[in-house]
């Protein structure tokens, strides 16, 4: 990759373009688009987690005024494509999992919808299930890749060699519970046919990938359906095709002509769009007398679901984050008559790293070494699993900077020493990391429109994250004009195709397609176009991905406090240095790095959905029962970054700062109640009964 | 959700006799509890008697000391009163450690009371649960149980009621005015609530068509130095683990009086009066406070996920304790 963009606009903090209409409320969201007549749909969903369904009784709910249909897998539209189990909404009888769609109402009101869905009578012949993820399972199956294509398994040297013979060891398992992405906006839908044209209002993360979808399983060319989702309310994985679009699409199909909004409960979220899987992730360390690491093992156990596979890339940060001579990654599944597991913000990273930052934490209290020096020491100089080079890789200047911040060097690194007013109090550090991750598929356009002005058109989108203001400031550097002249038209698959935003890849994927259209137009056109002159580009192979490896880096600390008397914890305290390359606008990359670290510490605190196997369900499906952070548990947040400059990535020099945010905050907070207390939790949350003595 | 009707009460007394007349019929204070379970399918009411408007929200003393507080007074209001922060600050902390700041702005004195539990079970008709459809089993005494009972729970339930306003009152010995059909009726807060038994799907000992119409707090000089501590796993919005209301009356470094009352231990707020009794005369040391912790404790009986809450509450109540006679100990 070569000749960066000239940065004008790019790393200035300007005020989210969308700002304002979301704070006044006038910026439209899935359920808010006006729509003339339209009705609503409520599910029904099954009680069973395994079986079939024998009959469904709709004959009450039919009669109640304002019904207009009540579709079952008996008399629902058929889909052309059944292949994937998830997606093959009402197309049989078999049940899957607790919460599975079953039969949905259609009515003239939301109320009516819902009342209805509560008299139709299903009944089932139940067969017993398994919903239960333990280590010692006689059913693991090593999946043929983890997400989304890495090798499952990987090996170098003599693992159990090394680890065997080494100077100092650690052997210990770590787990992490299922938890739910709970973006703050449900996912809702407006489906609208027109003769075999689809238009969907859809909270999504991915316009076109919807689109592609839906057109696949209604048998139609992709042109025929159009996606339209100018605002998202987050995603963190969840919002990509699930089973409500199709259920919204395919009732749409039998009140033609009329749109049909459905809008998931936060309940029903629990069960139907997805979330991390639980793991249970056995690390191995061995170093030598000098604190270098000769051995590491990674070997995790996580779940699927028996319809769907979704194999969660645990390990696979653990394979290029510290130099070890010998090393082994495996990946192990059950499947079990669960909901699908899907991506959850830093997917493989934060679950993984929670786990390795946590074992290397202890590594260096056994190795007697501070674990900013431990880490240090085990920096690799290539990319341990490649052999290449990185592209870039600060994660020591982070780790020193943080720890300069931080106030690091009075650290007493003794655990159980400090106590004020009956909280006992410690502090901790872990490292985070992020691939740079592109991915094929978009092309924008760029038109001369009237008053000097740009029209920059692409179906990206922005669920939160500051894409609208993000991408105006690329298309001003890229065409050498101020972020004013620039019209942005994102979130519609009427624009030119762009990737789902996931995989932190939007900027990158997005970004380099601008950049390819504004190169196009002014080579076409130079400095002084007419009106109407217009040129298109799409994101550029870059050569430079097969010579490097290329990852952000950061180092999180925290500080933690656990009352001696109760075992309350808190974190009154958090800072993450970031090295990301080249950061497009201080302001919402903040708010990315601070929300993913707010995120970090509800992972590392609260959030746990608890399966009850009885029933095979989450038992604590809401927010009294499933804890988010509230503010009142975060205290100071800060991150900052440090000056990267990366020419291989893409033309704008960034890297993702989505998700990294969010990777090693728990294993930090984790160490922090170590050297708080003494007591090593190696389970998440940290809630309060562990800490009671 | 089904269709139901709504009318606003314009008097107790006809309050009363709509719902006494109607089995369908339950009152309505601010409705953050009971609409929530409507849309759950939790409470199927065919008529609401909109008794938040009701001219019950007063604060008042009362002839011969105390305070009364009226049913409908909300949440906020009775935490910021100057009576109530000066003589029953557990009290006032004790609202201020619940919800948050939107629903105190509109839940009542009444409805806080009459909140029902939030066993996650209770709330899923999809699940068994005896409270909610009796005799169809307990969902969570084999299962879910990290927010249960450790105290007077029957195999039949071992749910706990979540108001922390009603540990303090029940600290202090509240008295509820109660109008029904047949006339009023005054119960001591202890009365107003039940263990389960064999009857978990009854809260309380109110009869269909008792309206709550007040609170009354006993003169109780001690109060003033009072103070609630509510253990739970979110710094705010959570309902808690365990939680302490106590006040002490310390002279000379002796416990001349105490009260004590736990919650998130038990299907009523628990009175802690084996404890109260250990301590009475006893030195205000952390071994008195230690020893009268366990011995209330002795009865309390884990189960699955919560065993912790043993240690908890001990732990709390003696936390309580220390720092409501720390400065004589001095
Ligand atoms: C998200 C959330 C978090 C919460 N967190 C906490 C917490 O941490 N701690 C806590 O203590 N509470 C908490 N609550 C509960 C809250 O305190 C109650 O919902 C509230 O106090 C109920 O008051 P209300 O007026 O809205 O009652 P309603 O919902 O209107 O009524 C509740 C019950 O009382 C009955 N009722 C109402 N008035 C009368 C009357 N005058 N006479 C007889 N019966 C009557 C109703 O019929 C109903 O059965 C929380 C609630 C929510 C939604
Ligand atoms: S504990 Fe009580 S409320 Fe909970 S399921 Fe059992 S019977 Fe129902």
């Amino acid at each position: 990759m070569t000749g960066l963009l000239e940065p004008r606009a790019i790393g200035t903090s300007l005020e989210r373009l969308d700002g304002r209409a979301k704070v006044t409320g006038t910026a439209p969201y899935a359920f808010e688009h006006p729509v003339d007549n339209g009705v609503y749909l409520h599910p029904v969903q099954s009680s069973i987690a395994r079986g079939r369904i024998t009959a469904v009784d709709a004959t009450e709910a039919e009669a109640l005024d304002g019904v207009i249909a009540v579709l079952t897998p008996a008399n629902a539209p058929r889909l052309v494509s059944g292949d994937d189990r998830e997606l093959a909404v009402l197309q049989s009888d078999e049940v899957g999992f607790r919460g599975q769609f079953v039969a949905a109402v259609v009515a003239e009101s939301s109320e009516i919808a819902r009342q209805a869905a509560d008299m139709v009578g299903v009944t089932y012949d139940r067969q017993p299930h398994d919903t239960e993820l333990r280590a010692d399972r006689d059913d693991l199956y090593a999946p043929g890749v983890v997400n989304p294509d890495y090798p499952t398994d990987t090996s170098d040297g003599d693992p159990d060699g090394a680890f065997a013979s080494a100077a100092v060891t650690i052997d210990e398992t770590y787990t992490t519970p299922m938890e739910h992405n709970n973006p703050m906006e449900p996912h809702a839908t407006v489906a609208l046919w027109a003769g075999d044209a689809l238009t969907l209002y859809d909270s999504t993360q991915g316009p076109n990938l919807v689109r592609d979808g839906i057109a696949g399983l209604f048998g139609l060319p992709a042109d025929r359906v159009r996606v339209i989702a100018p605002h998202v309310g987050g995603g963190f994985g969840s919002k990509t095709l699930h089973a409500n679009v199709v259920l919204a699409a395919v009732a749409a199909r039998v009140v033609a002509g009329r749109p049909v909004k459905f809008a998931l409960t936060r309940q029903q979220m629990f069960s139907l769009v997805g979330y991390r899987t639980p793991t249970i992730q056995r690390i191995r360390l061995g170093a030598d007398s000098d604190g270098r690491l000769t051995a590491i093992t990674h070997d995790v156990i996580e779940q699927t679901s028996r319809i769907k596979e979704f194999a969660e890339q645990t390990a696979v940060p653990t394979r290029s984050m510290y130099a070890a001579p010998n090393r082994r990654t495996t990946h192990r599944l059950a499947a079990l008559d669960v909901p699908v597991p899907t991506w959850m913000r830093g997917p493989g990273e934060c679950p993984g790293m929670y786990a390795l930052e946590s074992a290397m934490d202890e590594m260096a209290l056994a190795c007697g070494l501070d674990p900013v020096e431990f880490r240090i020491r085990n920096e690799p100089d290539v990319d341990p699993e490649s052999g290449l080079p990185f592209s870039s890789r600060n994660l020591v200047a982070c780790l020193r900077e943080g720890a300069r911040r931080f106030g690091w060097e009075r650290r007493d690194p003794i655990p159980a020493a400090r106590r004020e007013d009956g909280w006992l109090v410690g502090t901790g550090v872990a490292a985070s990391t992020f691939p740079v991750i592109r991915i094929p598929g978009s092309a924008a356009t760029i038109r001369r429109v009237h008053d000097g002005r740009y029209r920059v058109e692409i179906a990206a989108v922005d669920i939160g994250t500051g894409t609208w203001t993000a991408l105006t400031q690329i298309a001003a550097d890229a065409l050498d004009v101020p972020v004013d002249a620039v019209d942005l038209q994102i979130g519609d698959t009427a624009l030119p195709p762009a990737s789902v935003a996931g995989g932190s890849s939007g900027i990158t994927s997005w970004g380099s397609a601008v950049v390819d259209a504004a190169r196009e137009f002014r080579e076409k056109y130079g400095p002084d176009p007419e009106d109407g002159d217009e040129a298109g580009g799409a994101m550029p192979d870059n050569p430079d991905t097969e010579r490097f490896a290329m990852h952000a880096y950061g180092a999180q600390f925290a500080e933690v406090r656990v009352h001696a008397d109760t075992g309350e914890i808190r974190v009154p305290r958090l800072l993450g240095v970031f090295a990301a390359g080249r950061i497009i606008n201080p302001r919402t990359a903040r708010s990315q790095f601070v929300g993913a670290m707010t995120m970090g510490l509800s992972m590392a605190l609260h959030e746990d959905s608890v399966m009850d196997p009885r029933f095979g369900q989450v038992a604590n499906h809401d927010f009294a029962g499933y804890h988010i952070a509230t503010n009142a548990d975060i205290g100071s947040i800060d991150a900052i970054w440090i000056e990267e400059d990366d020419p291989h990535v893409n033309a704008m020099g960034s890297k993702g700062i989505g998700e990294i945010g969010i990777v090693g905050t728990a294993a930090a907070i984790a160490n922090a109640a170590h050297h708080a207390t003494g007591i090593r939790i190696r389970d998440l949350p940290l809630t309060a009964d562990k800490y009671i003595r | 959700m089904i269709p139901f009707d709504y009318e606003r009460a314009d008097d107790a007394r006809s309050a009363v006799a709509t719902v006494a007349g109607r089995p369908g019929a339950v009152f309505l204070g601010a409705g953050t509890n009971l609409v929530d379970h409507m849309k759950l399918g939790v409470a199927n009411p065919d008529l609401l008697v909109d008794v938040s408007r009701l001219p019950f929200d007063v604060i008042e003393p009362l002839q011969g000391g105390g305070v009364r507080i009226g049913a409908t007074v909300r949440n906020s209001d009775l935490a910021a009163a100057p009576v109530i922060r000066q003589r029953y600050p557990m009290l006032a902390a004790a609202l201020l450690a619940g919800a948050s700041g939107q629903l105190r702005n509109v839940a009542t004195t009444a409805g806080n009371l009459l909140q029902r539990t939030r066993c996650v079970y209770f709330q899923d008709v999809t699940t068994p649960c005896n409270k909610r459809r009796p005799g169809s089993g307990c969902s969570a005494v084999e299962g879910y149980t990290r927010d249960h009972a450790i105290l007077g729970a029957s195999p039949h339930c071992v749910a706990v009621h979540p108001s922390d306003m009603a540990v303090a009152l029940t600290a202090l010995d509240a008295v509820v005015q109660v109008e029904g059909p047949s006339g009023p009726r005054s119960l001591a807060i202890s009365d107003l609530y039940r263990l389960p038994g064999d009857q978990p799907q009854r809260d309380t000992v109110l009869e269909h068509g008792e309206l709550i119409t007040a609170v009354d707090l006993p003169e109780l000089p001690m109060a003033a130095r009072s103070s609630y501590r509510k253990v739970r796993d979110r710094a705010s919005y959570a309902f808690a683990l365990v939680s302490v209301a106590a006040a002490v009356d310390v002279v000379d470094g002796v416990m001349r009086d105490v009260r004590i009352a736990l919650g998130g231990v038990a299907h009523k707020p628990w009175r802690a009066s084996r404890a109260e009794e250990a301590l009475r005369g006893a030195p205000a040391a952390e071994d008195a406070f230690r020893h009268a912790a366990d011995a209330e404790l002795t009865e309390a009986r884990p189960l699955r996920d919560n065993a912790f809450k043993i240690p908890m509450a001990r732990n709390t109540m003696v936390t309580v304790l220390r720092g409501l006679t720390w400065e004589e100990g001095r």
